[in-house]
């Protein structure tokens, strides 16, 4: 080991160290025993395997608690209505009060055991000066059947009528309660599908080679500069640059590319992919927490625990509520003792045992965050990473998209667009990209670059060029096969003399295209023409396409030339270009956008157009490949195309429609549902809800909710594809 | 009205008063961060609330608070620090750090999924 660093605040040390002397036990053995430090597995937020298992135990406590105390309610319920039940009718009071101490004895396992939590957790958060649906449900059962015990041991002191036992209650509120915290555990799970579909995309072992073996190791102990071996149909797994081989390697589940990725060395590769066809050998660059897959995964979660502003009325709401319920529930016993008919006491019970039982706000605490969980899953799923809820909410009323046109809605890359030959047949289009492309082999020009990839990419071979030079303002001269090439603009066909033949009418066409035309010539007799230009994504069109047909207006902005920038509008059908911007001005031209009113959209990369993306009211970063954690954006799109802008509005459109819809589901709950516990309808229509039916009501509340936001796994984009 | 009436209502009202004062108005206890390496730290046990539930911590410094949840209900099982955009998931009986740095003065929330347990960072 050469030298180590230590984080003391994020419990990390950062040690430099040589692979092929020291491994990981030996570097975790001198740390422990050279500092006293222990050394655990690094953080890989990969393992939900534990969450896994405490929902499945959790799950089995609840039901069997919910079991119980179902099997108890049955003989309850049947002996606390007599009247109703054959075998039991006409029998004397006293052989009834024996029965109901049974009952007595029967719930009281119920309310210790199955009922506990709501016991213990309703003394725990009073302690904190704090009350939760375990406090309601606790002084409703708790009411109830303490009523009931009194009622039935000292029949005498209680009004005519009254001495009434509520031990059905007891056992069929706590089922019903207990079985809704089951149901809602169970789909609460599914909420999460997305990330842990994610996070089973880790690979659990590597094979490196380490002291010259190759070595089979868990993925954990891979470390930064190992050499790590990769064999056709395995995951690639972690971060880092191929070194030897290459291979086609599968990346869709990463950036969202269908097609394999041709790998050569210097390429870099992505964790979790999966290796097609060769074996490779790479480099690691980045293991545990920063690789590509554990940060996509880092920002979901952390969107996913965030929180939308339209969630700040619930929250200010559920703040007060339960206190609030509790004085409702004291007020209206108050209120049926006093005015209420007879037999007084019992309606004034069962009327605020049925307010405790049904005000529980689960649903309302539930609506925001489980419909955001899904949202944001399901944009993960589709490449679309969305920072936090604030940016899902702005996402939603957006207006106009802005758009950058280099390598947004470009690839940003000049490519081979056109080849126009002479009219005299000099030479065929392949002579001209053959020769064009042996000149240029040798330049660095991006343009020069773009001929080559051409060329190449129509399987041709390019000969050799000797005698290349760079004529700078000019264009560029070589050899090739004993012939005199020229590359160039008209200044240099002038200099040599070279007659144009009626090429001039292409090359002025291609420029108003945006083209950049060269002239081609050999000989000193002129070829044709060659233009390069940075071609427009396949998809670029289609997407800005849907989204005006979604009624938003597209914004293109760029520093390129007005004629460059009209020529790609005129491809792609933007409403407005924004040509010959500065950088620096970028930011401002949204800013004017958003003084008109309107709500924008920035979608640009993340380094140059950052201040443009801050500015914009959601910034959209378009990432590629291992370059996921855009910090200057609410938005970033993995893959690369402006249809993932089309899915981000769309996903946070149909997730703030859900998040209202729960949020309006379980307000009118709450504000229905308590009235009428309370007995606002019995003087009316004499309709007083039973207190086992304001259970059931609360257990489907919340377990409609968790079902509501778990619909939003259906999503599919709807624009495209 | 009865006595028994009477008696009902009066008591009705107290109760009411003294749940309105229990939960909202009397004063809480207030613990102040331990500073020790540059770092505020403060260990919040989770049950049924959480305590301490008002942390009491200085602007511009770094702030760790270690969670740990001791039990098992799946309610508590995640606390939001939404302020500060963090979220910790809080296996039951690990001691799970959340660390930030307030920079502004004021009061920031933290609280469960449901927003049913809360608690509160008082930045000075």
């Amino acid at each position: 080991m050469l030298s180590a660093e230590v984080s003391l605040g994020a419990g990390e040390a950062r040690v430099r160290y040589v692979p092929s002397l020291a491994d990981l036990g030996l570097i975790r053995r001198t740390i422990e025993d050279e500092t006293g430090f222990e050394v655990g597995p690094a953080p890989t937020a990969l393992s939900q395997d534990a969450e896994r298992e405490a929902h499945d135990r959790e799950y089995r406590t609840l039901f069997n608690r919910f079991l119980f105390a179902a099997v108890v309610a049955v003989p309850v319920l049947l002996t606390s209505y007599p009247d109703f039940v054959p075998g039991l009718r006409g029998l004397p009071r006293e052989t009834l009060r024996t029965i109901w101490f049974g009952d007595a004895a029967l719930t009281l396992p119920v309310l210790v055991y199955s009922g506990r939590r709501f016991f213990v957790g309703g003394w725990r958060a009073l302690r904190h000066r704090s009350a939760d649906m375990n406090t309601l449900v606790a002084l409703g059962t708790g009411a109830a059947w303490l009523y009931s015990v009194v009622a039935i041991s000292v029949p005498g002191v209680f009004p005519a009528g009254t001495a009434e036992p509520f031990f059905d209650v007891v056992a069929v509120v706590i089922a019903l309660v207990v079985l809704g915290q089951a149901l809602e555990l169970r789909a609460r799970g599914r909420t999460s599908e997305a990330i842990k579909k994610l996070m089973g995309l880790q690979p659990r072992a590597a094979r490196v080679v380490r002291d010259g073996t190759e070595q089979d190791i868990p993925v954990e102990e891979v470390l930064v500069g190992d050499l790590v071996l990769v064999r056709p149909g395995e995951k690639v797994p972690v971060d880092g640059v191929v070194e030897e081989g290459s291979s086609a390697v599968d990346e869709a589940m990463i950036t969202g590319e269908p097609m394999p990725v041709e790998k050569h060395p210097g390429d870099e590769v992505i964790g979790a992919t999966i290796n097609k066809t060769g074996a490779f050998r790479f480099r690691a660059t980045k293991v545990g927490k920063d690789t590509a897959l554990a940060q996509i995964v880092r920002l979901v979660q952390e969107a996913q625990g965030s929180k939308a502003p339209i969630q700040r009325i619930a929250d200010v709401v559920s703040g007060y509520f339960v206190p609030a319920m509790m004085i409702v529930a004291v007020l209206t016993f108050v209120a049926w003792f006093d005015f209420g008919p007879q037999p007084r006491l019992i309606f004034a019970l069962i009327t605020s045992v049925s307010i405790l039982v049904i005000a529980c706000p689960c649903a309302l605490g539930l609506a925001t965050p489980m419909s955001l969980m899904v949202g944001v899953g399901k944009a993960a799923e589709h490449g679309v990473l969305i920072r936090n809820g604030t940016a899902l909410q702005a996402a939603q009323s957006i207006d106009t998209v802005v758009m950058d046109k280099t390598g947004t809605i470009t690839f940003g890359k000049p490519a081979l667009t056109n080849i126009v030959v002479v009219e005299s047949g000099e030479a065929s289009e392949t002579e001209v990209l053959r020769l064009a492309a042996a000149v240029e082999k040798g330049s660095e020009h991006p343009l020069g670059e773009a001929i080559v990839r051409g060329a190449e990419g129509q399987g041709l071979a390019v000969p050799d060029a000797e005698d290349f030079r760079a004529l700078p303002g000019r264009g560029v001269e070589a050899r090739v096969a004993g012939r005199e090439v020229l590359l160039g603009n008209l200044k240099l066909m002038r200099e040599r003399g070279v007659p144009l033949d009626g090429l001039e009418e292409a090359v002025r066409r291609l420029a108003d295209e945006g083209k950049t035309p060269m002239y081609a010539a050999a000989d000193g007799r002129p070829l044709g023409v060659i233009a390069v230009a940075d071609t427009v994504k396949p998809d670029s069109a289609e997407a800005i396409r849907t989204l005006r047909a979604q009624g938003l207006e597209v914004v293109m902005l760029t520093g390129d030339s007005r004629r460059t920038a009209e020529a790609i509008a005129r491809e792609v059908g933007v409403d407005r270009v924004l040509a010959e911007v500065l950088p620096e001005d970028k930011a401002l031209q949204v800013r004017r956008l958003q003084a008109e009113g309107r709500k924008v959209a920035m979608v640009g990369d993340g380094i140059n157009d950052a201040p443009a993306l801050a500015q914009a009211d959601v910034g959209i970063a378009i990432g590629t490949g291992t370059d996921v954690a855009i910090e200057a954006s609410d938005v970033t799109l993995i893959k690369g195309s402006l249809r993932d802008v089309v899915v981000a509005i769309e996903i946070s459109r149909a997730t703030m429609r859900n998040i209202r819809q729960n949020l309006f589901g379980s307000f009118v709950y709450n504000t229905l549902g308590v009235p009428i516990a309370a007995g606002v309808l019995y003087p009316f229509f004499g309709l007083l809800l039973s207190p086992m039916i304001a259970g059931a009501a609360m257990a489907a509340s919340s377990v409609t909710v968790v079902s509501n936001a778990n619909r939003l796994r259906g999503w599919r984009p709807k624009g495209i594809r | 009205m009865d006595i028994a009436q009477v008696a009902v209502t009066v008591g009705g009202v107290a109760l009411s008063a003294f749940i309105a004062w229990y939960f909202w108005f009397a004063p809480r206890e207030v613990t102040r961060a331990q500073a020790a390496g540059g770092m505020q730290e403060v260990d919040v046990v989770v049950k049924g609330g959480y305590s301490p539930d008002v942390i009491v911590v200085e602007a511009g410094k770094p702030v760790r608070l270690n969670f740990t949840r001791q039990e098992s209900a799946a309610c508590s099982e995640t606390v939001i620090l939404s302020d500060f955009g963090k979220s910790a998931f809080l296996p039951e009986g690990q001691t799970v750090p959340v660390e930030f740095t307030p920079e502004k003065p004021g009061e920031y929330d933290f609280h469960c999924q449901m927003n049913m347990l809360r608690g509160k960072v008082i930045v000075e």
